[in-house]
């Protein structure tokens, strides 16, 4: 039974390394992964903000979008009508986050889009691949040729030594700014390299082809700087630099405004913008950023050491029976020594250094409304 | 002194009608690097098999559950300033809480050192 279930998880081009350097394979979205080395969660925590960590993230999707008509214009604003972003205004060599919605304003997926010069390149979460490439091609196919990179490897060099840890093997990295990207050679392989990473950290993306990705990360990992990292610490990371962990943080029930995500929509798309709407829920969308919203993510600091947890649920005051929302990422961050958490509040109880409470094993525990991220990020820009 | 262990990787020293309760150096490697620890109120009456204390790890949290029945006679304050110890010293310093037997048949169902090695071998 056992076996079975095993057997029916997909592996990454990485999984052999990850098995001979003692990572301890869990299933995640479908893939057999490591969730932490030897080293441990902690330890890889910390050496991915002191020095370098390298994450494995084969199992996210990689998509090529290729005009028919030749011109990369018409594939972003193809793309526009998935997306709440301004997508014609992402430069060659520079990428942008954005949202597919869905028509109620929800987040069917969130991803990264970049311009390549003659397609855009996608990178989407591993358990949303399959729906937002049948999503891409029920609504571009007609403007665009998609293209399934399924023989990529995709890895993340995260921490202030990434830099000189991938100099090493393609010296024009050290021109890159933050969200730079485009096609590099990295050890005389043919990759995509993006100076971005979702740890906090200026680090760097790369996408491999698969027969080459054991060889490019086992040259990376001869540098004393670089430790294989596990999802324990991209989690723990991620959740400390306040970003969103989708199917968790937002979902297909969030707004980008409820997600406090109105950041990455950009004034072309909003009303009165050269592209205003045309994307899926723009009405909704755009009424939540005309008339603001009745609940927002925000960032929790417990006023205690116990980690608040996903799926606590949280309370106005110590004894109120009526719940206001629910944690939805928590845990303990490492490089900050105490229990961080994010979660939906009621707009009125949204304000930095509001005090509310969240019920953890029948106990009310004291938390504040804090600003994100909670470790202040280092990107080069 | 005896030295007792349960299949759910705990430990207890048996010293008279007082139990010391711990978790085991395996269980600890199985946590990972130990965050924080939640401990029962001295006093509590704690049923065999209920939730008496939680140990969290970055990622996760796990209930310890009281291997046997009786009252909780003192906890080991330490652990809340230092959780690490669990890790350090799961088997020593890094005890959880003691407890006033209430039922010494209880003891007949646990495993000694020799049963648990191979528990979890």
């Amino acid at each position: 039974m056992l076996a079975r279930e095993e057997s029916s998880l997909k592996r990454t081009p990485l999984h052999a390394l990850h098995v001979a350097r003692g990572g301890k394979m869990v299933p995640f979205a479908g893939y057999e992964m490591p969730v932490q080395y030897p080293a441990g969660v902690l330890k890889e925590h910390l050496h991915t903000r002191s020095a370098a960590g390298l994450f494995d993230v084969s199992h996210m999707g990689q998509l090529a979008l290729r005009p028919k008509s030749g011109q990369v214009a018409d594939a972003a604003l193809a793309l526009e009508r998935l997306v709440p972003q301004d997508i014609v205004a992402v430069a060659p060599g520079r990428q942008r986050y954005a949202q597919f919605t869905n028509v109620e304003g929800g987040i069917l997926d969130d991803l990264m889009v970049a311009n390549f010069g003659d397609h855009l390149f996608l990178v989407v979460n591993a358990a949303c691949k399959a729906e937002d490439e049948a999503h891409l091609r029920a609504h571009l196919s007609e403007a665009c040729i998609i293209d399934s990179l399924a023989d990529r490897a995709l890895i993340a060099l995260q921490g202030p030594k990434a830099e000189s840890a991938l100099a090493k093997f393609c010296a024009d990295v050290t021109t890159m700014r933050f969200m730079d990207t485009g096609p590099r050679k990295v050890a005389g392989f043919d990759c995509f390299v993006s100076r971005s990473g979702y740890t906090g950290e200026d680090g760097f993306e790369i996408s491999v082809p698969a027969e080459h990705a054991e060889t490019l990360v086992t040259a990376l990992l001869e540098n004393a700087d670089v430790l294989p990292i596990g999802l324990g610490a991209r989690d723990s990371l991620r959740l400390e630099a306040g970003l969103c962990l989708y199917g968790h943080d937002i979902d297909t029930t969030t707004t980008p405004v409820e997600g406090a995500l109105e950041w990455s929509v950009q004034k072309s798309r909003r009303t009165g913008g050269a592209r205003a709407g045309g994307f899926p829920g723009a009405e909704k969308i755009l009424s939540h950023f005309e008339k603001g919203v009745s609940r927002r993510r925000v960032g929790l600091r417990p006023e205690g050491r116990a980690p608040v947890r996903e799926g606590a649920v949280l309370f106005a005051d110590a004894a109120s029976s009526e719940p206001i929302g629910k944690v939805t990422s928590g845990g303990f961050g490492p490089s900050l020594n105490a229990p961080v958490a994010m979660g939906y509040l009621p707009t009125s109880l949204a304000a930095n250094g509001t005090q509310i409470f969240a019920e953890v094993r029948g106990q009310r525990l004291p938390l504040q409304v804090a600003p994100m991220p909670f470790v202040p990020n280092t990107y080069k820009r | 002194m005896t030295t007792l262990f349960t299949s759910d990787h705990e430990w207890l020293h048996i010293e008279g009608d007082v139990a010391t309760i711990g978790v085991t150096d395996y269980a600890q490697s199985q946590l990972g690097d130990v965050v924080f620890v939640e401990l029962p109120k001295v006093g509590r009456s704690l049923k065999k098999a209920e939730a008496a204390a939680v140990v969290e790890s970055v990622k996760a949290a796990s209930d310890v559950y009281a291997p046997i029945s009786g009252e909780v006679l003192e906890v080991n304050e330490a652990l809340a300033a230092e959780p690490a110890l669990v890790n350090s010293d799961a088997g020593g310093k890094a005890w959880f809480f003691k407890l006033k037997i209430a039922d010494k048949s209880e003891l007949g169902g646990l495993m000694d050192e020799a049963a648990y090695k191979a528990h979890t071998a």
